[in-house]
């Protein structure tokens, strides 16, 4: 049971990414007052690119050609250390935080690699912002996961999610402040405004987009894919830290399916939340990111100061 | 089994004694002097990974007084697990370095003299291991004084430049001062316990009165800091580093400056461990200042072998974390919180000293092949020099703590010993243990991003210039050494497990840790106290792999019909070359902008044009974008103004005239015969 269950859930994040994807694409389309797509459109996108022919840059080398498998499996392995139905079905040599921050690193670490292995001045400039933006994401995320390790006493998220679960609603304060410093490291991580702008190709605004240009056919589909992956990864690794009730303990059916429903309108939540803030605030001048980034880093350490005082 | 251990000794000390006079009697032919040289390099540094072997596995601790020499100079060894440990490191490095430079040197055959700088060499490697095995003062500061002369004649070795000259200078001026401060605080020492032997210091310290340890303490840390390069007294190493030859570079940042850190951790921990809270503090501060400053000067750094000399500085200021948290642990009496960092900077010292080595003789091989050491000329290396890059890469991967390679899991342990501290103490203990973790988070990242350049713009993308598309992949001499460095690398991080319990007995040897133990690996996992964090990293490398493969496997079946056309990168319609390509300036300057405070970043443009009165039409412009040297402004540049105010002043005794001078002795008597018959 167990094992079907650890299958399942790690099978969640990459089948539903594309749709979560989609939601937020759908809902920031009726902010505009467009119709939009339809929810599934990135599914249908992912199948198209799959089959297209594929060009490669002359200049690239093998760094170009392996990183968008490296990135998906990177992005698979980390789904299979979080907690999202159940805290039974996790693989729990995968579960430490730190190592959750390190390895979401060597994926950005290839891309930007990638990024510059073209020779094209895009691909460069993204890998410059992008790798900007993550050492300065870095210290936010790992001190919003370290309050809550703190409050939990473990650093193992599967055994964070139990403990949280546990702990008195007035005990809560640094975990909302630690949340609210982890939302931020998530728009910057995965791309999202005010940061990066997920949806244009203008050179001075992209980020992420811009890494990614030269790929084009199976790889981009894996990179997309890998993308919003990793963005699915973010949202449920908060959901499952910051919002535990409702996750099983066990492997028996009846909690494990109130877990699926609850987990699906968590995600469902966050979804809508990034779409909202999306439609309604503007992309920051790239140098003022610095100072939001901060922001989490310095929520991050009153949250630690105080669990400890 | 002691008689054959002082026997090896003797032959390790005489293979190298034996590799300089050699290569000074082989002075006129270069090729000879440089195979001799290093053949007995490699040789002794052999023979001492065989020594300290010995003593790591068998736990035999090997000693020797030599009763035949002078008073003054009392030859007293001993190696104990903690100096074995370091011997090894040495001899490893050593070992490699030398094979490379068989290659390597081979460059400076017209130019330079390879027969003296094979003698500086052998007797630099010797003095080192001598100095990890020392266990008198004054023994100590003499083969510490032959390691820094040899290693200011390495570094000087290029002596048609002018800048090795100076940087040659600058090492030998601050490694002196430093030495100075080692040799007041041995001094206060004997003046108060009557012995410069480190046993007999040992067990008489506690005796010292608290003011005069707290002195020691700081003499020692400014001293062996300055060897070690913590900041602010590190500006010599990024300027010597980079002048002296690659594998020198590589053995000078990969294990010289480590001889810092052995001290540091033999006194403190083993010879006067009853330290004060404060000076744990202390150095927890002075290392995240350290790694955090050292990383951003590297973003800052286009001299690729500059770049990896301040990265030195950041990772001494890494295992300095780990350090000072063990101290800060001691003084709460937290023993086993305290073998935990302890263990955390040990395996980073010895991490760090095969990567650096590693991206070293990497750079080294990029430098041999271009001819520059200039990042911007750099481009499309991959391509020529596959392996070199592939090299390079392990070793970028894992100075970026990135698993699951081994500068990771040392950085993960640091981590929890900080983290342990946060969850212990008073609120300020606290506030500098955070201070410590933020420093270390900030640090990882950006030295993500600083690989991501000095790896990105030296191999990937197109040649830069001519010198890179006429370069060559290096020979199977300096390819070799590389692979065995990636390798433990590697094996140093997924076989991590095996390591660890080594290092937790070795630091555990030391007396003030006995009785205590810590059972860090589980099967196949770390654990912390109270099994609070956990790591394993055979898993997560074989889960990597499953996935990667089947993802490759089953994404290519999926698209299986699709054709891959190799064509130009997108250029717009233009034609694309290699000046349209991002430099190492301006993948840059965003971080260097964001940390404009710290890092003062100047820019000055110069126009020229084709009429002065007109000013539309540029004949040529020019952009110099510079650093500000913060230490050279408000540090270095007042303390050297005023010792030559002083020199000045004090010129004015030298006036020429005998009879002064005369005058200068008789007060010089009649003060000392008031002083003697006192």
């Amino acid at each position: 049971m167990s094992i079907i269950l650890f299958i399942f859930q790690a099978l969640l994040i990459p089948g539903l990414s594309p749709l979560i994807v989609g939601i937020i694409r759908k809902i920031k389309a009726r902010f505009q007052n467009r119709q939009g797509a339809s929810i599934f459109q990135p599914y249908r996108d992912l199948w198209k690119l799959f089959h297209k022919d594929e060009v490669i840059s002359e200049t690239a080398s093998w760094i170009f050609r392996y990183t968008p498998y490296l990135l998906f499996a990177v992005t698979i392995v980390i789904s299979a250390g979080i907690p999202m139905i159940s805290t039974m079905a996790t693989f729990s040599p995968l579960g430490d935080f730190l190592l959750f921050v390190y390895l979401i690193a060597l994926g950005t670490f290839f891309l930007a690699l990638a990024g510059l292995d073209t020779g094209s001045v895009f691909g460069g400039t993204g890998s410059s912002r992008e790798m900007t933006v993550a050492a300065l994401t870095e210290g936010g995320l790992i001190f919003s996961l370290f309050s809550v390790a703190l409050l939990a006493k473990t650093a193992n998220i599967s055994e964070m999610v139990n403990a949280i679960s546990v702990v008195p609603f007035s005990m809560l304060a640094p975990v909302v402040i630690a949340f609210i410093a982890f939302y931020i490291a998530l728009l910057a991580e995965c791309a999202r405004y005010p940061f990066d702008n997920p949806a244009t190709h203008l050179e001075l605004t992209m980020i992420h987009e811009a890494m990614i240009l030269e790929y084009s056919g199976k790889r981009l589909a894996l990179v997309e894919w890998a993308a919003a992956n990793k963005l699915l990864i973010f949202i449920s690794l908060g959901t499952s830290i910051f919002f535990p009730w409702g996750i099983a303990q066990n492997v028996e059916i009846v909690p494990v399916a109130i877990a699926l429903i609850l987990f699906l309108i968590k995600i469902l939540v966050m979804a809508v939340s990034i779409a909202v803030l999306e439609s309604t605030i503007a992309k920051l001048r790239f140098f003022r990111l610095p100072d939001l980034l901060l922001t989490s880093l310095v929520l991050g350490m009153i949250a630690i100061i105080i669990t400890v005082i | 089994m002691g008689l054959l251990l002082q026997k090896e000794f003797f032959i390790l000390a005489g293979i190298f004694v034996l590799g300089s006079i050699g290569s000074l009697l082989f002075r006129r032919n270069n090729n000879m002097a440089n195979w001799w040289a290093n053949s007995c390099a490699a040789l002794g540094s052999l023979f001492g990974i065989l020594l300290s072997g010995n003593v790591l596995l068998y736990n035999n601790i090997y000693t020797l007084q030599l009763p035949l020499t002078f008073s003054l100079l009392p030859v007293n060894v001993k190696i104990d697990m903690l100096s074995a440990f370091f011997i090894l490191i040495i001899s490893v490095v050593s070992l490699l370095s030398s094979i490379y430079a068989i290659g390597y040197m081979r460059q400076f055959y017209k130019e330079y003299n390879l027969g003296l700088f094979g003698f500086f060499y052998n007797f630099f490697i010797l003095s080192m291991i001598l100095v990890a095995s020392a266990n008198n003062a004054l023994y100590f500061l003499f083969v510490w004084e032959i390691m820094s002369l040899t290693s200011y004649f390495l570094v000087i070795f290029e002596h048609k430049h002018k800048e090795s000259i100076k940087a040659g200078f600058l090492y030998f001026i601050m490694t002196h001062i430093a030495t100075g401060g080692i040799l007041l605080a041995f001094l206060i020492l004997y003046s108060f316990l009557g012995s410069f032997d480190f046993d007999v210091i040992r067990e008489n310290v506690s005796s010292l009165p608290s003011f005069w340890i707290s002195i020691v303490s700081l003499l020692m840390l400014a001293g062996f800091g300055t060897k070690a390069g913590i900041i602010p007294l590190h500006i010599w190493l990024p300027k010597a580093h980079p002048a002296a030859p690659s594998q020198v570079s590589a053995i000078m940042s990969g294990v010289m400056i480590k001889t810092g850190i052995l001290m540091l951790i033999r006194l403190f921990f083993d010879v006067i461990p009853i330290t004060p809270l404060w000076f744990g503090l202390l150095i927890i501060i002075v290392g995240a200042i350290s790694s955090l400053l050292g990383v951003l000067y590297a973003i800052s750094e286009h001299d690729i072998k500059k770049l990896l000399a301040y990265h030195s500085v950041e990772n001494i200021g890494i295992i300095l974390l780990g350090v000072g948290s063990s101290l800060v642990f001691l003084s709460f009496d937290l023993k086993s919180l305290a073998l935990l960092a302890l263990v955390a900077a040990l395996f980073h010292t010895m991490n760090h000293a095969i990567f650096k080595s590693l991206l070293f003789l990497g750079a080294g091989s990029v430098v041999l092949a271009t001819r520059t050491r200039n990042i911007e000329e750099y481009g499309g290396l991959i391509k020529i020099m596959p392996q070199t890059a592939l090299f390079f890469l392990v070793g970028a991967i894992s100075i970026s703590a990135l698993p699951p390679f081994n500068g990771f899991v040392s950085e993960w342990l640091t981590f929890q010993a900080l983290f342990l501290g946060v969850m212990q103490f008073d609120i300020f203990t606290k506030g500098v243990f955070i201070f410590g973790i933020a420093s270390l988070a900030l640090t990882g990242g950006l030295a993500a991003a600083c690989f991501v350049k000095a790896f990105g713009i030296t191999f990937l993308a197109k040649p830069r210039s001519q010198k890179s598309e006429n370069a060559k992949e290096s020979s199977l001499l300096l390819r070799l050494p590389m692979a065995v460095l990636s390798l433990a690398c590697l094996a140093l991080g997924v076989f991590s497990i095996f390591v660890i319990p080594y290092l937790e007995s070795l630091a555990g040897s030391l007396s003030i840790f006995a009785g205590i133990s810590l059972v860090l690996v589980e099967g196949i996992t770390f654990h912390t106290q109270n099994n609070s964090s956990s790591l394993a990293i055979i898993p997560v490398l074989i889960a990597l792999l499953l996935t990667f493969v089947f993802s490759f496997i089953f994404f290519n079946w999926i698209s299986r019909r699709q054709k891959e056309k190799i064509y130009s990168t997108w250029d717009c319609g233009g034609n694309l070359t290699p000046r349209m390509e991002i430099t190492a300036t301006s993948f840059s300057r965003s971080i260097v902008m964001i940390f404009s405070g710290i890092l003062k970043p100047t820019k000055q443009i110069n126009r020229e044009y084709d009429d002065s009165n007109i000013k539309y039409f540029t004949k040529s412009s020019t952009v110099s974008l510079r650093m500000n040297d913060l230490y050279n402004k408000y540090l270095y540049c007042p303390i050297s103004n005023f010792v030559y105010k002083i020199a000045n002043f004090l010129r004015r005794i030298q006036c020429g005239i005998v009879n002064f001078y005369l005058l200068y002795i008789l007060i010089t008597i009649v003060i000392l015969l008031i002083l003697v018959t006192r």
